[in-house]
Order: structure tokens, then C-alpha cells, then sequence
């Protein structure tokens, strides 16, 4: 059975490896989807709808398909359709330059009647509201009730209550790479670059949307500017990109803009929860009833995980979705996570004051109900508490002196991150001594390219710079999955593993005759080819891979469950300081702890748990999407006044990647959960006055400092 | 061709204030009331195209190298670097520089205009004349990177990537200005570039660790 074997047989595995594409990105020479440029290419632009709900009347492109330079108009909606949210596409046109797509877009006339339209989720609610959707009255969907244990009795055994409403807001992805295609017809093939998450599942998007075998269309993504769970196929865009393509015979790029980004590509849905819980005197959280909603837009779920993490024998929830007129969800970084993570730590925090005790003790009690994540959290607590001087914390909440309060807190997290089979992969080894590791997985940014390489040099006793790693294609017709639910190392890594360990086992029968040694007898490092019995008799590994004269090496691999490992616990502790004269939060440090399982790269890891945790701080102070009650519109669909976390709001991160068992699991979406409840927790002990909606933006701080009388 | 353009182009640049500022003003005037005048009736055609606009030629040059380029007033610089063709047909295809946030906020098109930054979304390409112009691409030193580049690959100071060649821009004109940077001054001097996968904290890293390798 494979193993990852030991540290200490390790060279390269949990070192600290620079990634391969490093010197393309530094100097700009990697190709991005809105760097691809074809001979003849146009550029397409959509035209959206400025209003947030409406009946299409009619579409006239003949002014737009007169303009000189323009070579394909289209409607993307038909007369009589809704128009639900601002932002939803109206028509498409691609032209020589993007100035004149510009110019077109604003030549195509059209007609609407406006119909009312509500983008507060509280107000989507009311009786009277206006109706978006005639198959969900109520702008409602069914409820999720789940029961466990007896509430009644949960709350009769119950020495403490808190009741509580805590609110998170709607965030967008903010990916800095829009989405967008560039498609190019070859007769009857589609070949599209595609800034996307999942080439594969590109891929069949194409072909169902067009009616032709999936064979016919290539989707590549070479590199690509961020996703965060929103880029999964290709979307209105990608469609309108690929039939604007072929009506004008040309390749067309079509990206979308900044403002379409953050309107149309997905965003985090809101939360609000209504919460009753109670703790028995000695500390056990003891009963849970809650009442949930949220809102990302004009359809789908709104989930959130609740109770969360934490032990609770007898609970009640009742969840559901709340459609507004505005851009709908989509899966971002950890979904559900983040936002359940904050209300439940806020509420640990206030079940713990009421008790009298200390919050991270009250969390110890009621850590976790699986017995491998309670071991490793009560062991990140430890390591966190002391790394943050958890004793430093004010015990009193508030009383610190002077304008500026300093307060500490603390938030946990869960995630799966384990992957799963069905990844084709191909291990090459070349006579020349060149080895190649294919397989159709992609790059978001998240490092998987170099960690295959690691993974295949570890074996072969290479270094990774020597691996060949070709991704992000689906043209070598080896599948693998779509990179979301941080699946992608879990699902790749175990069979790129067993595919070289294949390929090395048929080397060794290769080279076994010339080192006089049974193939079992051999090993390799530092570039050589060696028997185990006696180091001096070797050979380099190109003398080695020489012996395949005209032949070359080449193995798949299987999926081995026991190479990854998923469900892993995280712990965060937040060091904030407010200045209650200006209500501004400012965040002095983050100590993350997160159960990394086997790290394969420590620095790319690494870099995932600032990266995490920074999309955390921004959630926790900074992100809204702030929607106008007036006109239904987006108010700060920019990156002016969406404010994402810039150098000046980065604290100092102490990124801990807590090795536990010998498997790889993904850690792209963990880190991400606790810090927002663990800065809103540092805020509290900052100010002894409680914030229970996210952002907490200075406004909110002055607010409640206002009503305690002391701002 | 009215009489008047064609003047203003045997003059030179053949671009006029006046003329960019119609150019840029009726577009902008366009794309803000669209909404309003849509309402049940059709729009009237005010927007002025391409086609009406008067285009150049003007020389740049990038990176030590001269291009001639066609233009619009309207035409920005990164425009130029991203999708221009010179006047024999050739791509400029320097698309190191991104296009973000389109407005002058995350710092992804950041080259250098005469050693100093600037965002070149917000730069028209018929200003940038008669300077030098450095982007991305000519940074290193041929096949040596620059000594922030490499800082960057050794610390992992990028993840997507995106926003990188902005960072690089920026933290060079940094580090040409301040040679030892505290902390503070490399967080303030790189406060123009936005990274949305949080890189941040090795970039810093990354800037001191090159401001030491350039002896600073």
C-alpha cells in the first residue's frame, strides 16, 4: 500500500519550495485568459440591464450592427423575459477593438417596463412585497427544520441564556482576473481559454450548450486571476463569447468588467440568525434554537452551518433562503463557513460571560464531538493561546486605558478538504532523462503545479524544476475535477503518487541488469540511481532513464484514500485595537492554527493561511456589497468603494501549518473561517460592547460606543 | 475629413484638448444618463463612435525599444501595452500590466514613466511621448531578474499572480526612492496595489529582503 513514508525520508516534502511559476509571474510573462491574444481576435462586451426588475420589450442591434468595426451583435434575453437584477445580460457584441464593442453597446436601443423591485432582505419579506419569483411566494423558500436531542429539556437543564440576532453581510469574490473567455472556432472544434476553476466541467458546458461532442471543444487555462469558488463553467459570457465567435468566424475575447463582477459573478449570501442558546452551570452548552435566513440574490440557498463545531446535545434549526432583486450566490471560499463560524464564536463568547468564564475554557469543554479534531483543536487552542498571550486579555471587557483599547478573541473552523477518486493522470518518463506529470486539473493560484512537482520529483529523487508539470488542458483527455471545496490536493496528489511510484517500479526493471541488482534492491536520490545494499553502485538517473533507448515510461495512477485526509480543525486568535474616537478597528495580530494534515509545500501553505485569513479580516471589517433601496442598483460596485484589505490593514499573521497525520488535504478554504469571529470576539474584550453584524465598520463601533455612553 | 482634423494631424500628434475632451465628455455623458432615457423610448444615437474620432500616430517608447502606434485621444497607455498593434501590424503584446479595477484603485497597470510610478489605466497613451516608458517586461535585466523579482519567487509573494507585475512595478520605484524601507514605509509605498489572494504579508518580506540585496 502507498504511503507518504516518514518526515525524514522526505527531501522535498514540507520543505520550503519557491513555486514553478514564479518567474513567469514576476515578469509578466505569464498568459493570462485576458492576456491571450489570437490572430484576428475580436473583443465582445454585454450590455446589462440598469434596472433591477422589468419586462424585456423590444432589443433593436441595427444601429450597433451598422457601426463600422463591429462584427457580431446578439440578444442574450427575449422581448416579454424578466429582467431581475441589475446587471442581468441584455445583448452581446463583438467588434475590432474594445473601444468600438464599447461604442456599440451604447447604440443598441431597447424597451422595458419597470415593475417594483426590493433588494433588503427584511423587506423582501413583508406581505406586500413585490413578487420576483411567481413559483416562491413570499420571496421565501421551503424552511430546513433540524432537530436533535429535546430543546425543552436542553433549556429546563440550562443555568444561562443569551438571545441574540447576529447579521453578516453579502460579499463578493473580488477575483482581479474577471471572468471571461476567449473562444476560437476551427471548423467544427471550439478551442477556449477559459479563466476557470474546472477545465473538464468547462469543457461539457460547451458542448451541451452547443449540442456537439465534448471531444470537439478544448478548454485551456494556463493561469489564472483568482476564482474563489465563483468560476465554474462558462456562464452567459463564455456562451455569448463562443456564438459571437462563430457568427463572425473570428475568435472573440470576452471579459468582464469590474462592475460586472462584482453585479453578476457571485457573491457570499448574507446571514441573519435569531438565536436562543443555554449552558448549564458547569459549562456545557446545553440547547440551541435558531431561526435563519440570507440573501444572495434573486435565487438559490443562502446556507450556513449552525450550531457550529462546537457540541450541542439539543438543538433546533429552521433555515432559509430570501430572494432579493440583485446578482445571485455562488460557492465563496468556505461557503456556509464563515458566516456560521462568526455567530456561533460570538455567541460562545457571550454563553461564556454570563457563566463567568473564561471564553477559550468554555470552548475547551465543548470542543468537538469527533475524537481526532478534539484532540488536534484543544492542541491548537494551547499553541494559539500561548502564541497570542491569551493571558494578556483583559478580564474585564473595555476597561482597558486611553482612547486606543486593545482586546483579544478567538473563533475556530471545520472543513472537508479530503478530495476524492476519479483523477486521470499521466506519469512520463523520457529517455532523455525528462519526465513529464500530466493531468487536467488547473492552477487557481493555489500552488497544486509545483506540489505535483514535488510530489513526482520526491519520488523520482529529482527536484521539482526537473518535472514537466502540464495542467490546465483539456486536450491530453485526462479528467480531473473541478477545483472547489479545497478537493483539488486530495483528489490529484494520491494519484499522481502511485502513478510514479509505477513508473519508477518499471525503471528499476529497466536498470536492474546494469547495476547487477534485483529491481526491489534500488532506490534513488539526489539524482541517481542506487542499490540499497551498497551506495557505490550507481548510476546517474539520465544514465538511468538512458536504458530506455526508443521506449519511453509512461503510467496512470489510482485514487488511494489513505494518501489524503479530510474534516480538518482550525483555531484562530485575533489582537485588535479600536479607536473609539473614530470607531476604526485595526487588527495588531492573527495567530491561525489550522490542522494541515501532511504539508507537501510549507511556503505556498503558508502563503494559503495569510491569504485566508486576510479574506477574513476584509469579511470581519471592510466587505458589503450595499445595495440602493432607491433604484435597486449596487451602490459601491467598484473597487473604490468596496474595500477589499490593502497593505495598511494587513496585521502581522502568524500562519501556524499544524502537521498531523502523514495525508494531504487541502487548505485553501479552512484558514478562511475563524477570523471573523475571532476579531469581532478581540473587539468585544476591546470595548465591552458587543457587535453582532459584520462588517464592523467604524460607524457600527461609534454606534454602540454611543449608546454605552462612552463616545 | 473635415478640414480642421486634418490640420491638427499635419501639426504633430494630430491630437487636440479639445478634441479628447469631446471625445471622452459625450461618452461619459452617455453612459450616465442611458438609464433614464431608455424608460419606453428608444435612445437617440448621441454617443460619439470611434469613427468620428480623430486617430495619430505617436512614437513611444517601451522598455528601450521604439514603437510607432495608431491612437484615439481616448486611447490609454495600457491600452497600447495590452492590445495596441504598431503601424506595421505588429502586437505590442505587453500584457504584464493588467487591467483590474479600470479607475485608478489597485495598482495591476502600475509601470514607470521616467523612473516613477503611475497607473497607466489613468494615463493616455498621447501624454506618454516623448518619455520612457518601463513596464513589467522590462524589469530584469534579460534573462536576470531583478533583484525584487527574485525576492518575490524565494518568498512566495504571489499567489494568483494577477497583481503581481503591479506589485513589482511599484515596489522597485519604491525601493529607487527608499533603499531600506522600514516596514511602515513598504506598507505605505505599496499601498496603491490591491492582491485579493492575500499575499501581503510575504510581500513585505519579500521588499526588505531585496532592499537588502540591493545594499540598502
Amino acid at each position: 500500500m502507498a504511503s507518504w513514508g516518514e518526515p525524514r525520508e522526505s527531501s522535498l516534502i514540507g520543505k520550503r519550495i519557491p513555486r514553478l511559476s514564479g518567474g513567469d509571474k514576476v515578469t509578466g510573462k505569464a498568459k493570462y485568459t485576458f492576456d491571450i491574444s489570437r490572430p484576428g481576435m475580436l473583443h465582445g462586451r454585454i450590455l446589462r440591464a440598469e434596472v433591477a426588475h422589468a419586462v424585456m420589450g423590444e432589443i433593436n442591434l441595427s444601429e450597433a450592427e451598422a457601426l463600422p468595426g463591429v462584427k457580431a451583435v446578439m440578444t442574450l434575453i427575449d422581448p416579454g423575459k424578466h429582467i431581475r437584477y441589475q446587471g442581468q445580460e441584455i445583448a452581446a457584441v463583438a467588434a475590432e477593438t474594445d473601444d468600438i464593442a464599447k461604442d456599440a453597446i451604447r447604440l443598441i436601443r431597447y424597451d422595458y417596463e419597470e415593475l417594483p423591485f426590493v433588494v433588503d432582505v427584511e423587506e423582501a419579506m413583508q406581505e406586500d412585497a413585490p413578487q420576483i419569483h411567481e413559483d416562491r411566494p413570499g420571496n421565501k423558500s421551503e424552511p430546513q427544520i433540524r432537530e436533535e436531542g429535546n430543546i425543552e429539556e436542553g433549556f429546563a437543564e440550562a443555568a444561562v441564556e443569551v438571545q441574540a440576532t447576529y447579521h453578516a453581510s453579502v460579499q463578493t469574490h473580488v477575483c482581479l482576473e474577471t471572468h471571461g473567455n476567449v473562444a476560437e472556432w476551427e471548423g467544427d472544434n471550439l478551442t477556449v481559454w477559459a479563466s476557470t476553476q474546472a477545465v473538464f466541467g468547462t469543457r461539457r458546458d460547451f458542448a451541451r450548450h452547443f449540442n456537439m461532442p465534448e471531444d470537439k471543444v478544448r478548454v485551456i487555462t494556463e493561469h489564472m486571476g483568482g476564482g474563489f469558488g465563483s468560476k465554474f463553467g462558462p456562464g452567459v459570457e463564455g456562451h455569448a463569447a463562443a456564438e459571437l465567435a462563430k457568427k463572425a468566424g473570428r475568435p472573440v475575447k470576452l471579459m468582464l468588467t469590474r462592475k460586472d463582477e462584482h453585479l453578476v459573478a457571485g457573491n457570499r449570501p448574507s446571514m441573519t440568525q435569531h438565536v436562543r442558546a443555554g449552558a448549564t452551570k458547569d459549562g456545557r452548552l446545553i440547547a440551541y434554537d435558531l431561526r435563519g435566513y440570507g440573501t444572495g440574490g434573486i435565487t438559490g440557498g443562502a446556507g450556513f452551518a449552525a450550531p457550529y463545531v462546537y457540541n450541542v446535545p439539543n438543538f433546533r434549526t429552521e433555515k432559509f433562503a430570501v430572494s432579493i432583486n440583485a446578482g445571485n450566490a455562488r460557492a465563496m471560499r468556505a461557503p456556509g463557513h464563515p458566516q456560521g463560524a462568526f455567530a456561533m464564536d460570538s455567541l460562545m463568547d457571550e454563553l461564556a460571560e454570563k457563566l463567568g468564564m473564561d471564553a477559550l475554557e468554555f470552548r475547551r469543554m465543548n470542543s468537538d464531538s469527533n475524537a481526532r479534531r478534539n484532540e488536534i483543536r484543544q492542541a491548537e487552542y494551547t499553541l494559539g493561546a500561548q502564541e497570542i498571550g491569551w493571558h494578556r486579555r483583559s478580564r474585564i471587557p473595555g476597561s482597558g486605558k486611553g482612547v486606543k483599547k486593545r482586546g483579544i478573541g478567538v473563533g475556530c473552523g471545520l472543513w472537508g478538504g479530503g478530495g476524492g477518486g476519479g483523477t486521470q493522470v499521466r506519469v512520463t518518463i523520457h529517455a532523455d532523462g525528462t519526465v513529464e506529470a500530466v493531468t487536467g486539473t488547473q492552477d487557481l493560484g493555489t500552488g497544486i503545479r509545483t506540489v505535483i512537482a514535488i510530489i513526482v520529483a520526491e519520488e523520482f529523487g529529482l527536484q521539482p524544476v526537473d518535472i514537466t508539470v502540464k495542467i490546465g488542458d483539456t486536450d491530453p483527455g485526462l479528467s480531473s475535477r473541478g477545483s472547489g471545496g479545497s478537493q483539488t490536493i486530495g483528489s490529484v496528489a494520491p494519484v499522481m503518487k502511485t502513478a510514479a511510484m509505477a513508473a519508477k517500479k518499471k525503471l528499476f526493471e529497466h536498470v536492474a541488469p546494469l547495476l547487477e541488482a534485483n529491481p526491489e534492491e534500488l532506490h534513488v536520490g539526489d539524482g541517481k540511481v542506487y542499490v540499497g545494499s551498497d551506495r557505490t553502485k550507481s548510476i546517474t538517473w539520465k544514465q538511468a532513464t538512458g536504458q530506455l533507448a526508443m521506449e519511453t515510461i509512461s503510467e496512470g495512477g489510482e485514487w488511494d484514500e489513505e494518501l489524503r485526509v479530510g474534516d480538518v480543525a482550525g483555531v484562530q486568535f485575533a489582537e485588535v485595537e479600536v479607536d473609539t474616537e473614530t470607531g476604526i478597528v485595526k487588527v495588531v495580530k492573527i495567530v491561525a492554527v489550522q490542522d494541515c494534515g501532511m504539508v507537501v509545500n510549507r511556503l505556498t501553505t503558508e502563503s494559503q493561511i495569510n491569504g485566508a485569513v486576510i479574506m477574513g479580516l476584509g469579511y470581519a471589517l471592510l466587505e458589503e456589497r450595499i445595495m440602493d433601496p432607491e433604484t435597486g442598483r449596487q451602490i459601491n460596485a467598484n473597487l473604490e468603494d468596496y474595500k477589499v484589505p490593502g497593505t495598511m490593514e494587513i496585521p502581522e499573521i502568524k500562519a501556524i501549518a499544524y502537521d498531523t497525520d502523514r495525508k494531504v488535504t487541502g487548505i485553501g478554504e479552512p484558514p478562511k473561517i475563524p477570523t471573523a469571529g475571532a476579531i469581532a470576539n478581540a473587539v468585544y474584550n476591546a470595548i465591552g460592547v458587543r457587535i453582532r453584524e459584520l462588517p464592523i465598520t467604524p460607524d457600527k463601533v461609534l454606534r454602540v460606543l454611543a449608546e454605552k455612553g462612552e463616545a | 475629413m473635415p478640414e480642421e482634423k486634418e490640420k491638427e494631424r499635419q501639426k504633430g500628434t494630430g491630437i487636440s484638448r479639445r478634441n479628447f475632451l469631446k471625445g471622452m465628455g459625450t461618452g461619459a455623458v452617455a453612459a450616465t444618463v442611458a438609464p433614464t432615457v431608455l424608460v419606453g423610448a428608444p435612445k437617440s444615437a448621441e454617443a460619439q463612435t470611434s469613427e468620428e474620432i480623430s486617430r495619430a500616430k505617436i512614437k513611444l517608447d517601451i522598455n528601450n525599444k521604439m514603437y510607432e502606434v495608431e491612437v484615439e485621444p481616448r486611447t490609454t497607455l495600457l491600452s497600447v501595452l495590452r492590445d495596441g498593434f504598431d503601424t506595421s501590424g505588429n502586437r505590442v503584446d505587453l500584457t504584464g500590466s493588467k487591467l483590474i479595477c479600470d479607475r485608478g484603485e489597485c495598482g495591476g497597470c502600475t509601470i514607470l514613466i521616467d523612473g516613477k510610478s503611475v497607473y497607466s489605466c489613468m494615463t493616455l497613451a498621447i501624454d506618454a511621448q516623448e518619455t520612457k516608458i518601463t513596464t513589467v517586461e522590462g524589469i530584469a535585466d534579460g534573462d536576470q531578474l531583478h533583484p525584487v523579482q527574485e525576492a518575490f519567487v524565494q518568498h512566495d509573494a504571489l499567489m494568483c499572480g494577477f497583481c503581481t507585475p503591479g506589485f513589482i512595478v511599484s515596489a522597485k520605484s519604491l525601493l529607487d526612492e527608499n533603499s531600506s524601507p522600514s516596514l511602515e514605509e513598504i506598507k505605505e509605498g505599496l499601498s496603491g496595489n490591491i492582491c485579493r489572494c492575500g499575499t501581503y504579508p510575504f510581500i513585505f518580506e519579500a521588499v526588505k529582503t531585496a532592499s537588502i540585496k540591493m545594499g540598502g
